[in-house]
């Protein structure tokens, strides 16, 4: 749409283009930067070309990790949508109970994450956690610092704990825009309990669905502070995922230039994934 | 299809009504007959949306019962009443294709496919929406889809009744005509008792054999199109049915005379005494004629709207409107005569037996 | 004065106002009538100045205005939706803009005072807008335009979602509202009764274009062509295509009707003959001709009665007076007056009458 010009605007939007510009474009920038180039220090570089790249490209570490996160994203989201689904299909629509549902429901979101992490760090201890104390009591062999098994299934665990509440508020906001008569006509015409989720409910929900998957995708993908506090990317290589990789590499080792490369190529993945996405869901969306 | 009996039916939002203002629906006693097409007409407010909900089922009366066919319904679910329903908004299953919508109703209901089919295909043909039966319903004009709900409203052969929620409401002037002509045939092709809900009285009157004239809560006139023009009950209805509505004039009863100012009007039948009540006069618009005899009026203006000609007119100081045709001319001095046929007289705004 | 010069607006590659040129002269009341999505709202947003034309000026007063924005203008806009400030009184409803402008206290007073008693909206004045009905909401949307002394008032269906009743009443006071002030006023509406009981001037529309503009009754009367008589014809306008032969419309089976002195001039062949529903009866009469037409529906509204009918492969509605249930299948001889008939040519264009001897 063309709208009646109106030059002012621009003013408004530079604070916003100058901040976007100093928080994004400069240190991708940087990283772009260090990812063509070698040093060791003292502030001397040589150029790199595209050597980290295919380095990077080529290392059996940065496929494990980047399996891992694809693995545990693909976990995630089967877990996470599925059941903010049946949570939202489930919460009262009107009444005393719907604000004291969306407060509960929020609560988790409003954790800090590290917060989160060394909040399942001891509740999954099993000398003073009381989920990892329970476990074991009950003849359950259950340790997330040595098997790791467990320390996976503490991470998606913790992980359906702290988000799963998103996808329950995005489902809810759109089973409420749905107008009543849509369930009186379908009350009318006999459907079942199925039909109407399968026909109404479920139509309806696209949308919000798709911001959904995405957002839990994107998030998921890059999910670094959790697993970092609670297992550290243990035991072994188990949990580390691609963002613990990054962070080992560039600071542990300080290999700044397979670092940076490691970043763009990371970064390149979840805007295609995302992008992949995005397009068939919006596809499938217009085809109904 | 079935007769419907209302039984003293009433109606609260409210948990504890007392008094009779907390009632939306005050008192409803009333039977219907079976095959009947009746359209609850009037305000919003009146209480014809809760009436409506209370024959389908989506709302259970505080009081009273309603019956099918003398089986007492009251406490049933919608799906269990064998009602169909058409909404204000158009409610189409998006993700489905047409004839899928259609069908959608009758599957539920365990029917054989191969009736299904046939079933569809017929009210396809009715609704003239076989050329886009494969087409995904998303995306549709809302003429369509509400031809659709129309179509699955229409696609059960043994419901009790099928009601209409304003059904017209989004649909444009011109598909308007067609959509209701088309109601109209179905009807007498196939009988339904149809309950038809709506503020607008074109819809009302072209589409009942009778129509239900309701306000704050009451059933004020049941009755046919003519009953409701030539006789209303109330002067609610003479007002809300016919545009412009019906003059009402205060008078002083003399015999089978009514006297407005220093005018005599002869009356078709003497009236009862109305001591202590307000006493008016009704004549619609229709039967006041314009010409050089009768009682002087004044002109305050002249509407040219087409096909007819409202003159806004005052007589002894009371507004008073008069329908011409496009053709006729206003006198220079003019003056009104009342047609004694379209006369009625009204106590404290509730019509009186004019007797002979 | 808003004059808008050969206007065009193209959305996605759609065009949705096609070669608009229209001149709305100051304290006229003026109805866009035309369907759903024939481009009045995209028109009245061009007014506005909420949208920038693709092609075209726009004046107001000779003075290009073109590319300024509507906070620039001095406009008001009513909508469909009642569109009112939830949480303020009606009274400061009807005094923000009056506020904005920064008038003083005994302005806003009295202009409110005015606007309200103008909308009799006087009891009402300390309430808040959610506890008011439909047409008291709308009813202060009205009023907050009023108060505003805007130049340009647009109001795009605004009574569409009220009652029947309603909207008879507000249609009513609404021309004596528009006449008080000086404005220009714009209505669009879909419902060509409501542009005929508003009077003033009308422009139909039909798929962007402005097909005919002036006087309502005119328009109404006179329609340029058939694209106009069908968009202001409620019940549709009844056509029957017939033949120009040697003075005669002619067409087998249908009895030769005689072609008016005035349209002797139309070429000879096929053309297309008009009439409204009200134009048809069942009884003959002085200058009247019979046409036979299968009976399909007839619905009564109390005086009245609408025969709809099918005429060959043409659905006719015939508006009749009195009450008559004719039942349906059965063969009727109507009655049409030529008097009003409209001629269109092959291309649809009305045939104008030649004064005779011209």
């Amino acid at each position: 749409m063309d709208k009646t010009w109106n030059n002012k605007a621009w003013f408004m939007v530079l604070p916003m283009l100058l901040l976007v510009a100093f928080s994004a474009v400069i240190p991708l920038m940087t990283v772009v930067n260090y990812s063509v180039q070698d040093t060791f220090g003292n502030n001397q570089f040589f150029w790199a070309g595209t050597d980290w790249f295919s380095d990077v490209l080529s290392s059996p570490r940065f496929h494990d990790a980047l399996m891992r996160n694809l693995l545990f994203s693909g976990i995630i989201l089967l877990i996470e949508v599925p059941l903010g689904i049946f949570i939202a299909l489930n919460m009262p629509r009107k009444g005393l109970g719907v604000p004291f549902c969306l407060v509960f429901m929020s609560l988790p979101l409003l954790i800090p994450w590290n917060v989160v992490g060394t909040i399942w760090q001891v509740f999954g201890r099993i000398d003073i956690g009381l989920l990892g104390y329970t476990l074991n009591a009950l003849g359950f062999d259950y340790n997330y610092v040595n098997d790791p098994f467990d320390a996976w299934v503490t991470v998606i665990v913790m992980d359906v704990w702290h988000w799963t509440s998103l996808v329950v508020l995005l489902c809810y906001a759109g089973l409420v825009s749905i107008p009543d008569a849509y369930y009186q006509a379908a009350k009318i015409d006999g459907a079942s309990r199925w039909s109407v989720f399968r026909y109404i409910q479920l139509p309806k929900m696209n949308r919000v669905l798709l911001i959904a998957v995405l957002l839990r995708f994107m998030d998921s993908f890059m999910i670094y502070t959790e697993p970092f506090v609670v297992t550290g990317g243990g035991p072994g290589n188990a949990t580390t995922f691609l963002s613990i990789d990054l962070v080992k590499t560039a600071i542990g080792q300080f290999d700044v230039g397979p670092a940076a490369a490691m970043s763009l190529i990371y970064f390149l993945i979840i805007l295609l994934l995302s992008w992949v996405f995005y397009t068939v869901m919006v596809t499938n969306d217009a085809k109904g | 299809m079935a007769r419907i009996d209302l039984d003293h039916i009433r109606h609260a939002y409210m948990p504890n009504p007392a008094r009779d203002e907390d009632y939306a629906l005050r008192e409803v006693h009333h039977s219907w007959d079976d095959g009947g097409a009746y359209a609850l007409l009037g305000p919003s407010g009146c209480g014809k949306t809760t009436l409506l909900n209370i024959i389908s089922g989506l709302l259970t009366p505080s009081e009273g019962k309603i019956l099918f066919d003398g089986r007492d319904v009251t406490g049933l679910q919608p799906e269990e009443r064998n009602i169909a329903q058409v909404f204000q908004f158009p409610v189409v299953y998006d993700t489905m294709t047409v004839s899928d919508n259609l069908a959608f109703p009758l599957r539920n209901r365990g029917m054989a496919e191969a009736e299904v089919k046939k079933r569809v295909a017929e009210v396809l043909e009715m609704i003239d929406l076989g050329d886009i039966a494969h087409r995904k319903a998303r995306g549709l004009t809302a003429d369509l889809k509400q031809k659709i709900s129309l179509g699955r409203g229409l696609v059960r052969a043994d419901v009790n009744a099928i009601l209409f929620d304003e059904p017209l409401t989004v649909i444009d002037p011109h598909m308007k005509w067609q959509l209701r002509s088309q109601l109209k045939l179905l009807h007498r092709r196939f009988g339904h008792t149809m309950v038809y809900v709506t503020h607008d009285q074109t819809e009302a009157l072209t589409f009942a054999d009778k129509v239900v004239v309701m306000y704050g809560g009451e059933i004020v006139q049941i009755g046919t199109p003519q009953e409701l023009f030539e006789r209303p009950s109330h002067t609610f209805v003479g007002y809300f049915i016919g545009s412009p509505g019906m003059n009402v004039l205060p008078v002083t009863l003399e015999g089978a005379n009514a006297r407005l100012g220093q005018h005599s009007i002869v009356l078709p039948g003497a009236a009862g005494p109305t001591i202590g009540k307000r006493t008016e006069l009704g004549i619609r618009p229709e039967f006041v004629h314009l010409g050089r005899e009768g009682m002087p009026v004044t002109i305050d203006k002249i509407e040219d709207v087409g096909r007819q000609k409202i003159v806004r007119a005052a007589i002894e100081g009371h507004e008073l409107a008069i329908v011409l045709d496009e053709d006729s001319s206003v006198p220079a001095d003019p003056h009104v005569t009342f047609d004694p046929a379209g006369i009625n007289i009204y106590a404290d705004d509730w019509r009186m037996k004019l007797g002979g | 004065m808003l004059e808008l010069d050969k206007v065009s607006k193209v959305s996605n590659g759609e065009a949705h106002i096609s070669d608009v040129s229209l001149r709305l002269e100051s304290g006229t009341l003026n109805v866009l009538l035309g369907p759903t999505l024939s481009g009045k709202t995209s028109l009245m947003r061009i007014m506005a100045g909420l949208d920038r034309p693709t092609r075209g000026r726009v004046l107001v007063d000779g003075r290009d205005v073109t590319g300024h924005p509507v906070q620039k203008r001095n406009v008001a806009m009513v909508y469909q939706q009642f569109i009112n400030y939830p949480a303020m009184t009606v009274y400061e409803n009807i005094a923000s803009p009056l506020r904005i402008a920064g008038a003083d206290k005994a302005t806003i007073e009295r202009e409110v005072g005015r606007a309200s008693d103008l909308l009799r909206l006087g009891p009402y004045l300390q309430r808040t807008p959610l506890n008011l009905s439909g047409g008291q909401q709308q009813r202060t949307a009205l009023a907050r335009a009023i108060v505003k002394k805007a130049g340009l008032v647009l109001l795009d269906e605004p009574l569409a979602n009220l009652d029947y009743k309603l909207r008879e009443e507000l249609r009513a006071e609404l021309p004596k509202i528009f006449s008080e002030s000086g404005a220009i006023f714009v209505y669009a509406t879909t419902e060509p009764s409501e542009a005929l009981l508003l009077g003033g001037n009308t422009a139909t529309l039909s798929q962007g274009r402005i097909t005919q503009f002036g006087p309502t009754v005119d328009v109404f009367r006179d329609p340029v062509d058939l694209v106009t008589a069908q968009t202001f014809s409620d019940p549709p306008m009844n056509l029957l295509a017939m033949e120009k032969h040697q003075g005669k419309f002619v067409k087998p089976g249908v009895r030769d009707i005689t072609v008016p002195v005035e349209l002797s001039h139309l070429a000879e062949g096929p053309c297309t003959l008009g009439f409204r529903p009200h134009n048809l009866s069942l009884a003959a009469g002085p200058g009247t001709t019979p046409l036979s037409a299968k009976v399909m529906v007839t619905e009564i509204t109390g005086s009245e009665s609408y025969v709809h009918l099918t005429h060959d492969d043409q659905r006719w509605v015939m508006l009749t007076k009195g009450i008559h249930d004719i039942d349906a299948g059965k063969m009727l001889e109507v009655h049409l007056d030529t008097r009003h008939l409209l001629v269109f040519d092959r291309d649809g264009r009305t045939v104008r009458a030649r004064p005779a001897g011209a």
